[in-house]
Formats: C-alpha cells, sequence, structure tokens
C-alpha cells in the first residue's frame, strides 16, 4: 500500500519560518571569510607542457593481465575497513585472467 | 630588489588596462604559489599560465587568475589546440581559447608546433609532425584560422622533438621560417627545447639558432630537462620542466640576449613543482643577463653573432 | 584552399591513427616512418611519447580521484588507471574533465569487484571536481526565500547552483571519501551504510555534506525543476523521517540554488494539508 502525502501551505510555511530562523544562524558562523584571501588552491587534472619520465616507465611496458599481478597491495587505506562479513577490503589475488 | 621593481609597482592599482609583457623574466604559473607571489617584494615581470586549466566556467582557477591579472602582465599559452592535426581544428576550443584571451587580455598568446588530437581522442602530449609540404600547408591554414578567430597574432613555439619522420623534406627551421613568413605569426623560442632537440637529432643548437628567424622571435621559454638513453645508447633528453636550467641553456640564452636585445623570458617548471623562491632565483638569474644585455646587443647583424 | 590542403595530406602521410594506437598499446611496434637520427632505430624515441601520454593520463586520474588512489594505494592504482587509460581517451583536451567512464569502469574491474563502494567514491570524486570549476554565481539567500508571499512557497521553484550535486549510494560514501581526503582512520566505518552526498560550492571552496533521510529526494525534485510542494510530499512519501524544516535550513547552507521563481501565470492548485 503506498500511501499519498501531500504537504500543504501551511506545513511549508511553518517549516520555511523555521529553516529561515537556524539559517541566519548557519550565516553568522561561517568561517567563509577568512578563506577568501587565500588563492592557492591547488588544481587537479592540471594540463602542462612537459614530458614525462623518458623511456623505462609505465607507458612502454605490458600490462599484466594475470590474476596474481593484482593480488600484491597493502598500501591502500581500504584493508582497514572492515566488511560485513568479516574480512577487509585487501585486494585478493584472483584465478582467472583479466580484464573480463 | 631589481632596478624595474619601481616601475613594476607603478602598475599594482590597474586592471587590465596594461597588457605590454616586459622584457623581463616571467613564470609559469602553478596555483599552489599564486599567494606566495602576490605577497612577494620581488615583482615578477609576467605570469604566464597554460590557456586548457583556465577554460573552466568559473571557481578558483579563475578567482586566482583575476587576482593575478589585476597585477601582473599575463601571458596565454594554449597546450591544446593541437595546430598540427591531420585534421580540422577543434571549433570549440578555439572557441574556448578565444574566451580565455578576452577575459584576460594577455599581452601574448601561444601555441605548439605539434599536435595531440586525433579522432576525438585527447593525448596529452606535444606529438611531433613531418616536416614535409602537405603539413606546413596544413599547419599554415590552421594558424590562419586561429589568428583570424582570436583577432590577433599569435606566436608558434618550436618543439622539443625525439624522433624525425623518414618523409620529412625539410629542416625544422625552414619549416617554422615558412610558417612564420605566410602566417605573419611570431615565434616563440623555446631554448631548452632548441637544446634538447639539438642532441636528441644530433646537430649542433647554434646552427639552428644561426637559422632561426630570431627577428621573428617575441617570447622565450627556459625549462629544465632530464637525461635518458636512445636505442643506440647515446644521450636522449626529455623536455621534462622538473628542475632549474641547464647551465648549457643559460650560455646559448645568453648569446641570444646578446644577439637579439632583451625579450620576454618565461621560466617553466611544471613537474616537482619547488616553492616560489627556488623559481624566483630561477626567474632573477634571467633577469640579470637582460639588464646585462640591455645595452648591448647586436640588433640586425644575427650572422656576425652566432656561427 | 583550407579544404584542398587537408584532402591532398593522406596520400603522402603515414596516418597518425597509426601513431595514436601505438602510443597507448604497447604490444604494438613503433610506427613505420618513425627513426632516429641518419634512419636509426627509434623504438626508444618512440617510447618516450608512450610513456608521455600514459604517465601523464594516469597522473591526472590520481590527481583527479585522490580517495580512490588513497583506498587501494599507489602502485595498484597506477596499474589499475593504465588500463582504463588503454581503454579510454579524454575526449576533451581539457585535463580536468577526464575519468567521467571511470566509475563505470571500476563497476566492472573484477580485481576490486568486492570494493562496491568504490564505484560511488569515485562518483563524488568527479562531481566534487565539477563543481570546483563550475560557473560563479550568487546562492539564494534566506531573505530571498523570506521574501516569498507563505501562501505562494508550494508553487515556488528553484534555479539549480551550477556547482550542486546530489549523489544518491548504496554505501558509506562521504563518510569513505571525507576520511580519505583528510587522512582519518577508516576503522570504525561501515562500508554498507547507505549515505546521500551533496556536493556544492557556496562561497569559495568546494563542499561536501552527508544528506539526511528524504533530502536527497527533496533536492533532486527542485534541483529538476518540480514545485517545492511536490518535493516536500514526495520526499515525505519517501522517507517516514524526512525533516522539511532541516532539509529547507541545509540547503541555504549549502548553497544548492541560485535563485526562486514563482509562477503567477498558472492555475494555482488547491492544496490540503492531509494525507489521502
Amino acid at each position: 500500500m503506498s500511501k499519498k502525502t501531500i504537504i500543504g501551505a501551511s506545513a511549508i510555511a511553518g517549516a520555511v519560518a523555521m529553516a529561515l530562523s537556524g539559517a541566519t544562524l548557519v550565516t553568522s558562523t561561517s568561517t567563509a571569510s577568512a578563506k577568501e584571501k587565500c588563492f592557492g588552491v591547488a588544481m587537479a587534472g592540471e594540463n602542462d607542457c612537459a614530458a614525462g619520465p623518458g623511456t623505462t616507465c609505465a607507458g612502454t611496458s605490458k600490462v599484466d593481465y594475470q590474476g596474481n599481478a593484482w593480488s600484491l597491495v597493502d598500501d591502500g587505506t581500504c584493508t582497514t575497513m572492515k566488511l560485513p562479513d568479516g574480512r577487509t577490503g585487501s585486494l585478493e589475488a584472483l584465478d582467472r585472467d583479466l580484464p573480463a | 630588489m631589481t632596478p624595474s621593481t619601481s616601475r613594476a609597482n607603478a602598475r599594482i592599482e590597474t586592471r587590465f588596462n596594461d597588457s605590454t609583457v616586459p622584457a623581463r623574466a616571467g613564470a609559469g604559473l602553478k596555483a599552489e604559489h599564486v599567494d606566495a607571489i602576490l605577497q612577494d617584494d620581488y615583482r615578477i615581470g609576467f605570469l604566464e599560465v597554460h590557456a586548457e586549466n583556465y577554460m573552466g566556467d568559473g571557481g578558483a582557477p579563475h578567482r586566482a587568475l583575476s587576482a593575478i591579472r589585476q597585477n601582473f602582465p599575463l601571458c596565454v599559452h594554449g597546450v591544446g589546440l593541437s595546430i598540427g592535426s591531420e585534421k580540422a581544428l577543434d571549433k570549440a576550443h578555439l572557441d574556448r581559447l578565444k574566451k580565455v584571451v578576452e577575459r584576460y587580455e594577455p599581452g601574448l598568446v601561444s601555441e605548439h608546433l605539434a599536435w595531440s588530437t586525433h579522432d576525438n581522442s585527447y593525448y596529452n602530449d606535444l606529438l611531433p609532425v613531418p616536416y614535409d609540404q602537405p603539413t606546413l600547408d596544413r599547419v599554415c591554414d590552421h594558424i590562419d584560422q586561429v589568428q583570424e578567430v582570436l583577432g590577433r597574432k599569435i606566436l608558434l613555439e618550436n618543439p622539443s622533438t625525439y624522433l624525425q619522420f623518414d618523409h620529412s623534406t625539410m629542416s625544422e627551421t625552414d619549416f617554422i621560417a615558412q610558417i612564420a613568413r605566410r602566417t605573419g605569426c611570431g615565434l616563440l623560442l623555446d631554448i631548452n627545447n632548441v637544446f634538447v632537440s639539438a642532441t636528441n637529432q644530433h646537430y649542433r643548437p647554434l646552427t639552428y639558432l644561426s637559422e632561426f628567424p630570431l627577428e621573428k622571435v617575441e617570447e622565450i621559454h627556459l625549462a629544465g630537462h632530464a637525461t635518458d638513453t636512445d636505442d643506440d645508447g647515446r644521450p636522449l633528453l626529455i623536455d621534462a620542466h622538473d628542475r632549474p636550467v641547464d647551465d648549457a641553456v643559460w650560455k646559448l640564452y645568453d648569446i641570444v640576449i646578446g644577439q637579439m636585445g632583451p625579450v620576454p623570458t618565461l621560466i617553466e617548471w611544471d613537474n616537482d613543482v619547488p616553492d616560489w623562491p627556488v623559481l624566483r632565483r630561477e626567474a632573477l638569474r634571467a633577469d640579470e643577463i637582460l639588464e646585462r644585455r640591455a645595452g648591448n646587443y647586436m640588433l640586425g647583424s644575427r650572422h656576425a653573432a652566432i656561427c | 584552399m583550407r579544404q584542398s590542403a587537408e584532402i591532398s595530406a593522406p596520400g603522402k602521410i603515414a596516418p597518425l591513427g597509426d601513431f595514436t594506437n601505438a602510443l597507448v598499446n604497447p604490444d604494438l611496434p613503433t610506427p613505420k616512418g618513425v627513426i632516429g637520427p641518419g634512419g636509426a632505430k627509434a623504438d626508444k624515441r618512440f617510447n618516450v611519447y608512450r610513456n608521455n601520454v600514459t604517465v601523464g593520463l594516469v597522473n591526472a586520474l590520481v590527481d583527479i580521484f585522490p580517495a580512490v588512489h588513497r583506498l587501494v594505494g599507489d602502485a595498484f592504482f597506477r596499474k589499475m588507471a593504465r588500463v582504463y587509460v588503454q581503454a579510454e581517451r579524454p575526449r576533451s583536451p581539457l585535463l580536468f574533465e577526464y575519468g567521467g567512464t571511470f566509475p563505470q569502469f571500476l563497476e566492472a574491474f573484477a580485481p576490486v569487484k568486492h570494493l562496491s563502494y568504490l564505484a560511488d567514491v569515485a562518483r563524488l570524486e568527479r562531481q566534487w571536481l565539477d563543481a570546483f570549476h563550475a560557473a560563479d554565481s550568487p546562492v539564494l539567500e534566506a531573505q530571498d526565500l523570506g521574501a516569498v508571499n507563505p501562501e505562494d512557497l508550494p508553487q515556488a521553484r528553484f534555479t539549480r547552483h551550477p556547482a550542486a550535486h546530489v549523489l544518491r549510494s548504496s554505501f558509506a560514501v562521504v563518510s569513505i571519501f571525507s576520511a580519505n581526503r583528510s587522512g582519518q582512520s577508516l576503522a570504525d566505518i561501515d562500508p554498507d551504510a547507505a549515505e546521500d552526498g551533496l556536493v556544492s560550492r557556496p562561497h569559495h571552496d568546494v563542499e561536501v555534506r552527508q544528506l539526511p533521510p528524504g533530502a536527497a529526494v527533496f533536492l533532486t525534485m527542485l534541483m529538476d525543476g518540480e514545485t517545492l510542494g511536490q518535493a516536500a510530499s514526495q520526499a515525505a512519501d519517501e522517507a517516514e523521517d524526512f525533516d522539511l524544516a532541516t532539509a529547507i535550513s541545509g540547503m541555504l547552507e549549502a548553497g544548492i540554488f541560485a535563485g526562486i521563481s514563482i509562477n503567477t501565470n498558472s492555475k494555482r492548485e488547491t492544496i490540503h494539508d492531509q494525507s489521502d
């Protein structure tokens, strides 16, 4: 059974009135003005015209799709988070070749 | 302090009404340096940005660049127009460049002799072009189109190259000189690129410079490079922009400025970006050469000086 | 003139398609016609470009998805990103727009299949960067809302602020995102606790909030141009503990909207304060 709720004008007006009294408080405690002087926000995904690291790195070796090549990692934070079945989120060895 | 500090200070309160880029050292603008640059007693001659990083609609990048532009002359340096493309230029991208140029009124606008887009994929690198007649015609058409849309002259930068095409029929300097002659574009001489390409392609940088139409050069780029080796174990230099300018490049720069006189000179540093004072030190070194050469360059007699 | 130059080109020049295919696929040989000085072999020389492209795009993904990067670790992320780069190049020369399909890629990528929250974390990070570059716009202020005649409020419609995004997730996406971006421990986070996220830029900085029950429905409907009355009713329908006053106060604080309009031309419906 689905119930169709209608929130009417008086309820909305009441909620807006409540929100507006609260909104004033929020605005007055904002710290945005303290940040306005700082422009040094690092940019993600920046274009530049520099070359990379030469001839010996990632771009030239073949991707290893064997399952065990994807099992090595312990430096990720996902391993610290518990999964519901009691395992942790570590990256486990796969038996099959990749990608699917 | 440099002698030009007081002159620069006179500009602080103006808003976009002085677009002229002085014949001093400038720096490639990094977001993390903006506050330090604005607070520094040393007034850098100008700043240069990669156009693509300011093609977003709004937000922090534009807020920062507006603050910089109110205080300094600016150069806009495109990296993504793909002027060397086999196919037509991306009109939407050209319009984005126009928008950046209109918004910030830069003193100089430049792009690369390279390509980076093919079949709607962007490869995020400055890929090389063959130096042959069809490519020359195409690049000239593209530059005509860019200058027409922007309503102004652009500068074209010589590339760092790591390989050649067997169907090239002319030298890089001849190729570039013909482009400048046909399109009326100016040139951006990247002296690190000259040194990198000369080493990689086994010619003398001074020979290249003697053949380069220096009279069309309106800006110079300097940057650091890394060293690798080629298939035969010989040095292969990489245009890495990740360290100070090499001494050999400073020497070439000194010769070029002695030849053509002071010209706006950009220090580029894009990877492993250091704190602002390190970049400033590089800029001061360029300022010093520019000041020393200001009174005694050999205008109009370049063949006598280089060769 | 321009046309003829483009038509005459393909006969003489080795197609750039060969060059680009080999750039992102190290299994392919160095393209024909590519040489070193004096016609020397140029495999390592071509590899410089291969590296530039691959490492440049992988670095962009590290920048754009720092929380995902931290979750799986640097070595794993870079290896995984290479697989993505091979499959999916940027469509635009604006590098900060790259990675729009990375969440879908993560969903389908077998080695991270058990990290089922990863794709939503990536979605939130992509929204964060979109918000960072979004157009500047004033935000709707409390007084703008306060100026509306209370009777007209149910018919009020809002204009979305360009930086505002809602993300509905079955996972603890905001907690995981925030802990990774601020370097906090993830030990106490239950990844399967569903959270809705809100991304906005009320002042200069991008802000990410976790939404209370029903607020995601409410804000999404308002962002899609539905009326305040419709959105409030729908949200109350979907979440029993939906609190309209909190949602309105939150939307003002977070700057989700840029404007408000009351359509006085349309026939006003009579709405009763009741359920049926």
